[in-house]
């Protein structure tokens, strides 16, 4: 590996004899420091997704000896790979943190292979011991933890019974909120119904505003979404004068009179384990992931949208869910009436990763 | 210079060779000096942007520097980038050359590099050997974009349908035929979070220029641009599509065929912009998905533009561009400064470059011809 930086390097001499001296200069961390580079596909302030995790390396940056570098905007080509490079060759970065899902294969899996030194880790369930370099890894939170919450809260804060949810993709992930919310709902309030809209892409802003605006025109008082930036849809919603629960980041400024709650990553609590095990020279685990019940998930601060015996049922479902208290009590139907959960599963139980279906007291159609 | 050309061309029966020369090397400083002015000013003006953000636009040059061309990696990073920008600008520059203005390579690429997946798909299982699967595959891929980018220039030619529009609104299109196949009929089952095509699998794949991290893209695209600037000033052909860009109704009187040299250039801008399509797939992807639409259609449009249709001239400028790009990450990561801010100097050098259009042929020194004419 060095021998071929070395031949590189003279291979440009041509063109970069001169340079190479300033090169040398840019600044390598110290050995025993801590540099965590982080690459976004969106920007650090969308009140989504890409945000969550600025939020998390913001709270980095208190740790002593631990050094941050981040860059937005980058998209799921060769440039998120050269990005990351350039983290580890002009930075001096010991772990890469890559947050869209396209950065995995093949950018990722081929820089953990050229870089054995340097950590990778990848913020979507895809890493396989079989497949995959030992020095690269992936962390994820589940999340529906966190929107079954918002159900609890906003079945006690509806009026019309009918709640609202704008969804991107109907794939395991964006299904699995739909359930758990719809689940929470239930729980405190028997006749709430939710009724689903899928968009059918991740940033769809214009339809995005639709579905909400449709939503509403259908009697839903509640509206919450699982798209990659949520501001449109609760801005619309709060327009409408109706409230909402939010996703991925807090969305509460977005919405000062109906934001209940929302659903969140804790993406700090992995980050700062990275970081803590770098420091310490412990190796990291190759897969990170939990809900309530390893601190990854967490709800925004309740809004004026919330009710008192809302909020009350949110923060015991909370402490349920960190007692690991199991959401999906079998059997259960989908809205076609076919038994697809036949018994209670465990909150973490991968059966539920492959989920496929709308439950009964959905309205909607994944097809 | 002016001078020696002027008492000779008095004194000459026919146009001699030194006046020639005169003659080009000053139409060509006028080329060079006005766009790099440009440049300058959009420097300068940038500089103020700075300030009023209370940045140095010293430690901003310096980093756009270190980040993109400083260092043997800096150098490499960029030159990566503005691989795809050459074709993709190529696929700006040669209609422009018959006075349309197409914008829409963005769609060329997509379809381009989602064809040439695609027909790697029988190709791969049927154990075709990697030469001649690339060799088909590129070729597929060219033909799909020459044909989306031909159909452009046939309604324009045709109906009469404004080129920059259709182009505009087709890329959108060809993005959702893309998306329609990978998300149904043509997806990878085996990847169910991200709709792709098949991988073609990294024996397939096309390799680095030796030595380098840059693939091949790059020297397919300099020497492309190389052959289409003599294309387009060295041949009948070349010479046909200047005066149908120039006057189309002269053009017409004299009996060019302006509506097959309308279609061909297209189909020549698709081809390129194809091209760019398929080494994405082919060397960056494996595999055709929504992470094609990257983009790179549309900096072709700017960095065409900013090389004023000139082939060659897009390669210098494709660099550059790509080492602004480049040395953006570093300037995010140094300076705390949000990733737009290499989108506001590239707006911003767009801008000046536009303005300093008008500025051709109003400064004395560069007209040679003008004096020649006098005497």
């Amino acid at each position: 590996m060095e021998l071929l930086r070395i031949n590189r390097r003279t291979f440009l001499q041509g063109s970069a004899a001169a340079l190479v001296g300033t090169g040398a200069t840019v600044g390598i961390a110290h050995a025993a420091d801590v540099t965590l580079g982080i690459v976004y596909v969106g920007p650090r302030d969308d009140f989504g997704w890409n945000q969550a995790h600025a939020v998390a390396v913001k709270s980095l940056k208190t740790l002593p000896g631990v050094k941050t570098v981040e860059e937005e905007n980058v998209p799921e080509t060769d440039a998120c790979s050269k990005t990351m490079e350039s983290m580890v060759n002009l930075d001096g970065a010991n772990i890469i943190l890559g947050t869209s899902f396209g950065y995995f294969d093949p950018f990722m899996v081929d820089l953990a292979k050229k870089y054995a030194k340097v950590e990778f880790r990848h913020a979507a369930p895809l890493w396989d011991a079989k497949k995959h370099p030992k020095n690269l890894g992936s962390y994820f939170g589940y999340l529906n933890q966190a929107h079954y919450v918002d159900g609890v809260a906003a079945g006690l804060s509806t009026k019309s019974n009918k709640l609202g949810f704008v969804a991107a993709k109907p794939i395991a992930s964006v299904l699995s909120n739909i359930n758990s919310f719809m689940l929470g709902a239930k729980k405190t309030n028997p006749k709430a119904v939710v009724q689903v809209i899928f968009t059918g892409d991740w940033s769809l802003p214009v339809r995005e505003a639709e579905a909400a605006n449709a939503l509403v025109d259908a009697g839903c008082d509640v509206i919450t979404c699982h798209v990659d930036g949520p501001k449109v849809v609760i801005e619309t919603a709060e327009k409408r004068g109706v409230k909402t629960c939010g996703h991925n980041a807090s969305q509460a400024p977005l919405a000062p009179k109906g934001f209940i709650t929302g659903a969140e990553y804790k993406w700090e609590t992995i980050y700062k384990g990275y970081a803590t095990d770098l420091a310490a020279g412990k190796a990291l685990p190759n897969m990170v992931s939990g809900g309530y019940e390893g601190d990854m998930v967490q709800n925004s601060p309740f809004g004026a949208g919330c009710t008192p015996e809302g909020k009350k049922a949110a923060e015991a479902a909370i402490a349920d869910l960190k007692a690991k208290k199991p959401i999906y009590v079998g059997p259960l139907k989908d809205n076609k009436g076919k038994v697809v959960i036949d018994k209670t599963y465990d909150n973490l139980d991968p059966y539920l990763d492959q989920m496929n279906y709308l439950l009964e007291g959905v309205v909607g159609s994944i097809t | 210079m002016t001078d020696v050309a002027e008492p000779l061309r008095a004194g000459a029966i026919g146009p001699s060779h030194w006046d020639d020369l005169s003659i080009r090397v000053r139409r060509s400083a006028e080329f060079v000096a006005i766009p790099l002015f440009a440049l300058v000013v959009s420097a300068l003006l940038f500089s103020v942007f700075l300030f009023a953000l209370g940045k140095s636009p010293l430690d901003f040059y310096s980093l756009v520097y270190r980040g993109g061309f400083g260092t043997a990696f800096s150098l490499q990073n960029t030159f990566q980038r503005s691989a795809p920008l050459i074709l993709t600008a190529l696929a700006v520059a040669v209609p422009a050359r018959i006075g349309l203005v197409i914008i829409g390579g963005e769609g060329a690429l997509v379809l381009g590099g989602f064809a040439s997946a695609a027909i790697a798909i029988p190709l791969v299982l049927g154990k075709l050997p990697p030469i001649p699967t690339l060799l088909i595959m590129a070729v597929v891929g060219s033909f799909v974009g020459a044909v989306w980018i031909g159909i452009v220039g046939y309604l324009r030619y045709a109906r009469g349908v404004n080129e920059t529009i259709s182009s505009l609104l087709m890329t959108y299109i060809g993005i959702a035929i893309m998306n329609f196949f990978v998300e149904g009929s043509l997806r990878d089952l085996t990847n169910p979070n991200k709709p792709s095509t098949m991988p073609i699998g990294d024996a397939y794949m096309i390799g680095k220029i030796p030595g380098t991290d840059v693939h091949w893209g790059l020297a397919v695209g300099i020497v492309l641009a190389i052959l289409l600037h003599i294309l387009l000033t060295r041949t009948t052909f070349g010479f046909a599509v200047r005066v149908s860009g120039g006057n189309p109704r002269a053009a017409l009187a004299q009996g060019l065929p302006v509506g097959k040299l309308i279609v061909i250039c297209c189909m020549i801008a698709g081809a390129c912009a194809g091209l760019a399509g398929f080494f994405e797939v082919a060397a960056i992807q494996g595999r055709a998905n929504a992470s094609l639409a990257a983009g790179y259609g549309f900096t072709g449009i700017l960095v065409a533009f900013l090389a004023r249709h000139n082939p060659v001239a897009i390669i210098p400028v494709a660099i550059l561009f790509g080492g602004i790009v480049a040395s953006g990450g570093l300037i995010q990561r140094r300076m705390d400064l949000p990733d737009a801010t290499v989108l506001v100097l590239q707006g911003l050098t767009f801008v000046v470059l536009l303005m300093s259009e008008t500025l051709y042929g109003r400064f004395k020194i560069f007209q040679v011809k003008a004096a020649a004419d006098r005497t």
